[in-house]
């Protein structure tokens, strides 16, 4: 590491809730998407977990919001570098989907796809146990669809890429499956802390 | 194996290039050797990295400041120069408000100063040369588009390529006496005498799309979320897959 002449940085507080190599987005909630946003509407989207599972189901805008209502406040962190404090999304715990479903012993990890194609991998680890969420609100309102609305994946405690947007389904394996940014270099699970940022971190 | 998931609906592009496990993941020493001014908040910076692996148009690197007291800033940054096998990269940073990084580059950097960077990451948005490329930029999301540009006239390659870049006004136009006949620019508040100026539409696509080459564009757009969701939905409307376009946002 070069120390750079003429550098030092922002005016700072140590913020423990600041992974490394994160800075502070404050009120910006930049938008990172590769594809061209869906026209999705709440009536079309659907919502399916099948695979290694007992029972595979699928559930639309109305059945899905029959689960109990979850909220989830925490703070996001995205891989290019920006992570936003004290953010409140609304939605369903996944922990609600996998008592319906029902995980099998052999299942072991998880491929999230979009409406869009998007895919990411997670360790089933990673979505089960109050640390994951299908949201559809943030801050008290419908989720934008450039942030991924009606409705997306929230995995707040690992890199924002593995949050899908626009979720369409959760397939469970038994083994691990690079998704969409992973196959592009990027690393297999994402945890900030480490800043598992890209394939070999 | 078995063999990967596939999604049941396919909008989402797939990489253009397969990136080897550990790419980018180590950090190298650039030396700062020069510094041209393209607009009054544009101006670009090469770098000698003498370890670089090269890299694809589209491409970008990460780049890392460090103070003395460990603190650390790390930035994405899209690479503006094509691959030339001479160990120097380029980069055109706008002079972001109050911005940590891109202000140390434009009121401290100097020639001889050394950053730490890895990279290249990402194939996505990466151009190798193969197919006909329509690309679509705003302000300095023309960046890794001009990559992919002088990739074209280094290599003379005759596969088509057409740029449609939008800017304020001709003087914030970044890269503007390097264009050629493959560029249209499209001005939003002021334009040289006597040109249309207005954001970009429709008809500005019409012509390309409407006259492609045989098999198609593939479509690259890159600059702020609020043009990106513009350039890409006007693409849709008048006809381009949507698995054909790929989006870099400049968040």
């Amino acid at each position: 590491m070069n120390v750079t002449r003429g550098f030092s940085g922002r005016p700072r507080v140590h913020n423990p809730g600041l992974p490394p190599g994160q800075y502070d987005a404050r009120d910006d909630w930049p938008v990172l998407s590769a594809e061209v946003t869906p026209d999705l509407s709440p009536a079309d989207w659907t919502f399916r977990i099948d695979g290694l599972v007992e029972e595979p189901r699928t559930w639309d805008w109305a059945t899905a919001h029959e689960l109990p209502a979850s909220v989830h406040e925490g703070d996001i962190h995205c891989v290019t570098g920006w992570s936003k404090f004290g953010v409140r999304f609304a939605g369903v715990s996944l922990d609600a989907f996998w008592e319906r479903v029902r995980p099998l012993p052999s299942a072991t990890h998880v491929v999230a796809y979009a409406h869009t194609g998007y895919t990411t991998n997670l360790p089933l680890a990673d979505l089960r146990d109050g640390r994951a969420w299908i949201a559809w609100e943030y801050d008290g309102r419908p989720l934008p669809a450039e942030h991924g609305g009606p409705a997306r994946l929230l995995v707040p405690h690992l890199y924002f890429w593995k949050s899908a947007k626009w979720i369409a389904g959760l397939r469970l394996l038994d083994h691990d499956e690079p998704g969409f940014w992973e196959r592009n270099g990027y690393h297999a699970r994402g945890n900030p802390w480490a800043e598992q940022r890209y394939s070999g971190d | 194996m078995t063999e990967a998931f596939t999604p049941p609906t396919r909008f989402a592009v797939p990489g253009r290039i397969a990136v080897g496990a550990g790419t980018g993941n180590q950090w190298q020493t650039a030396t700062l050797t020069g510094i041209r001014r393209e607009t009054p908040r544009a101006a670009s910076f090469r770098l000698a990295v003498p370890g670089w692996a090269g890299h694809l148009p589209g491409q970008h690197l990460m780049l890392q400041l460090s103070a003395p007291d460990g603190y650390t800033a790390q930035r994405h940054y899209s690479l503006a120069s094509a691959p030339d096998d001479s160990g120097h990269i380029e980069l055109t940073l706008d002079r972001v408000d109050g911005g940590e990084v891109s202000g140390w580059f434009h009121s401290e950097a100097r020639p001889g100063d050394r950053v730490d960077v890895r990279g290249p990451v990402s194939g996505f948005f990466a151009w190798p040369g193969d197919r006909a490329a329509l690309l679509i930029g705003a302000g300095s999301g023309v960046v890794p588009l001009m990559s992919m540009v002088r990739h074209h006239r280094a290599r003379g390659l005759s596969v088509p390529l057409r740029l449609l870049v939008s800017a304020r006004s001709p003087a914030e136009l970044i890269y503007a006496r390097e264009y050629g006949a493959e560029t249209t620019p499209v001005f939003t508040r002021s334009g040289p005498p006597g040109a249309p100026v207005g954001r970009m539409t429709a008809a500005h696509l019409a012509p390309l799309l409407d006259d492609g080459p045989p098999g198609g564009w593939e479509a690259y757009v890159c600059g702020s979320n609020a043009f990106a969701e513009h350039a890409s939905r006007l693409l849709v409307a008048a006809g381009q897959p949507v698995d054909r376009i790929r989006i870099e946002r400049f968040g």
